[in-house]
């Protein structure tokens, strides 16, 4: 399924997450890309520099939104001002489909800006789900949910984290950015099998697949985004694929960013899986 | 969980009351009890928001020194928790609490020009004032408006060139997509010289997409805080005395974009 609603048709291919220390060199050199993904909160600004970078990568590239702050699992509405910057940027960006996190990072108006793990009942489902629909609904714009990393577990919880993405993304009739990093982190943080994960989703949803690298430490893995995919994390990318088909994939390298050439080498080796894909059909 | 995360870092780690709830809340596993899977948190909420006003006050922070600026930002963000989905209003009330704090006038001082800094890097711009809006009216009945991005500062020093010698103008910020950080980073620099005591009048701009700091003469300030206020082109004129060259200064301001109509 290369294209399915949720990605709004589109088979993309490979992008890169477009970062500062990237803008001169893919302004000057105009290098080939598939297709880059920005996150959203950083273009929704009144003005400036910000949205003059955006406008001239927009007249070479296709730009995907990706967001952090809608916070679907917190139980604070929806911001409606909020939600117009964003519409105003997915008409200016003409994305076909937007991302944000199944998570919650917000209460009574304070942000956390960190993606906080929700307690996996039905109950906080709903929740989500709801407001994933009325985001939907305002943005007119097909959503994604990424499945995030997390480091705790909660004793609420009345299911894995895989049935509880389902749920949501079922309840909502939404799509799925399937980070299989994040995956790979969290079933080592919490001793899961990343497989049952990638087996038990529902593919057909999967709108996006991201990838990453992250830092092992003695107890834990930290989910850090500054180094390359390791093995473990490409085997399962080859995995999801052979559920989903083609699906669009982007590397996320957001900490200690080396060049862009660096960071679009480890990106397109995801071509190798894709092609794989392909030759097979 | 979310007053857990948010409460500083005490010490070697979170206070009693964050055990309690880490353990009513998180399961443990076998290589973390529930309050260090919950310190993961809380660390990387303090890196991160500390990390914010570090980027956004560099020259607070090398008038204060590092750890007093430390202290100062972990009371600011206790008191002034990020109520916003973007971090680049994290320091909105920075300049405030510190003059309520009384911390030095000059590091007050600049936090105000580096807020500023912020406002005029990404604030909107209004449609610039043209000669035809200006036609036929008398300057009594013209009110001005300064575009949303421009701070009107009068400063006890001249920080302007204090914080141009301490980093670039050119700047931007990135949130990422469910990373961390692993450290705040330790940031060594050797800062200018304090500067003395020398007041100045300063506009924080911006021109073609970068921030500006243009001085004003005391005449000039005056002028462009009483359009700001809201008074005509007149009134505005007429506080600036009568040999000053307004023509000229209008001239420039225009050039600069500054004005649009009210």
């Amino acid at each position: 399924m290369p294209a399915n609603p949720f990605n709004g048709f589109q088979d993309l291919g490979v992008g890169i997450g477009l970062r500062i220390p990237h803008y001169r060199h893919i302004l000057e050199r105009r290098p080939v890309v598939d297709w880059f993904e920005i996150i959203s909160e950083n273009f929704m600004v009144d003005g400036g520099r910000p949205l003059e970078i955006l406008d001239q990568i927009l007249e070479q590239y296709r730009v995907i939104q990706h967001g952090v702050s809608m916070y679907f699992g917190s139980t604070d509405p929806l911001d409606r001002a909020r939600l117009k910057k964003l519409k105003a940027l997915v008409r200016r960006t003409r994305t076909p489909w937007l991302s944000d996190h199944l998570c919650w990072g917000s209460v009574d108006g304070r942000y956390t800006h960190d993606l906080l793990p929700m307690p996996y009942t039905f109950a906080a489902a709903r929740v989500a789900a709801r407001k994933i629909r009325e985001a939907r609904d305002y943005l007119e714009t097909p959503i994604a949910v990424e499945n995030v990393s997390s480091y705790a577990e909660f004793h609420a919880s009345e299911m894995t984290e895989w049935e509880f993405l389902t749920e949501v993304v079922e309840q909502a009739d939404c799509g799925i950015l399937l980070d299989v990093n994040n995956i790979y982190v969290s079933s080592f943080n919490h001793d899961f099998d990343p497989a049952a994960y990638v087996d038990f989703i529902p593919a057909e949803r999967v709108a996006q697949i991201h990838i990453a690298g992250h830092s092992r430490y003695e107890k834990y893995i930290l989910d850090t985004h500054d180094h390359p995919v390791i093995p473990p994390v490409w085997k399962l990318y080859a995995r999801a694929l052979a559920r989903t088909g083609r699906a669009a994939t982007l590397l996320e390298w957001d900490a200690h960013i080396p060049s862009f050439d660096e960071v679009h080498h480890e990106a397109r080796k995801a071509n190798k899986f894709l092609d794989a894909l392909t030759a097979r059909a | 969980m979310a007053r857990a995360i948010m409460r500083p870092m005490a010490g070697q780690g979170m206070s009693r009351e964050n055990r309690a709830a880490a353990e009513a809340l998180i399961k443990p596993n076998a290589r973390l009890t529930s309050f260090e899977r919950l310190e993961i948190y809380n660390r990387q909420y303090w890196f991160r928001v500390l990390d914010c006003l570090y980027d956004d006050f560099p020259g607070v922070r090398a008038l204060l020194g590092g750890r007093r600026f430390q202290r100062l930002a972990t009371a600011y963000l206790a008191r002034h928790p990020s109520t916003s989905f973007t971090l680049r209003n994290l320091g909105r009330h920075l300049p405030k609490f510190m003059q309520a704090e009384n911390c030095p006038v000059v590091a007050v001082q600049m936090a105000r020009l580096e807020w500023a800094h912020i406002e005029a890097f990404d604030n909107a711009s209004r449609p610039t004032l043209t000669a035809e809006d200006l036609a036929g009216r008398a300057p009594g009945q013209i009110r001005l408006r300064l575009q949303p991005y421009i701070t009107l500062l009068r400063l006890d020093y001249p920080l302007d060139s204090y914080l141009i010698a301490l980093r670039g103008l050119d700047r931007f910020r990135g949130e990422a997509s469910n990373a961390v950080e692993d450290s705040t980073g330790t940031r060594r620099q050797r800062h200018p010289a304090r500067p003395p005591r020398e007041p100045i009048w300063l506009a924080a701009h911006r021109h073609r997409n970068v921030v500006h700091y243009k001085r004003l003469s005391r005449a000039q300030f005056k002028v462009l805080t009483m359009l700001a206020s809201g008074k005509s082109l007149g009134a505005a004129l007429g506080g600036a005395g009568a040999k000053a060259p307004v023509q000229e200064w209008f001239q420039d301001w225009a050039a600069l974009g500054w004005f649009s109509l009210r």
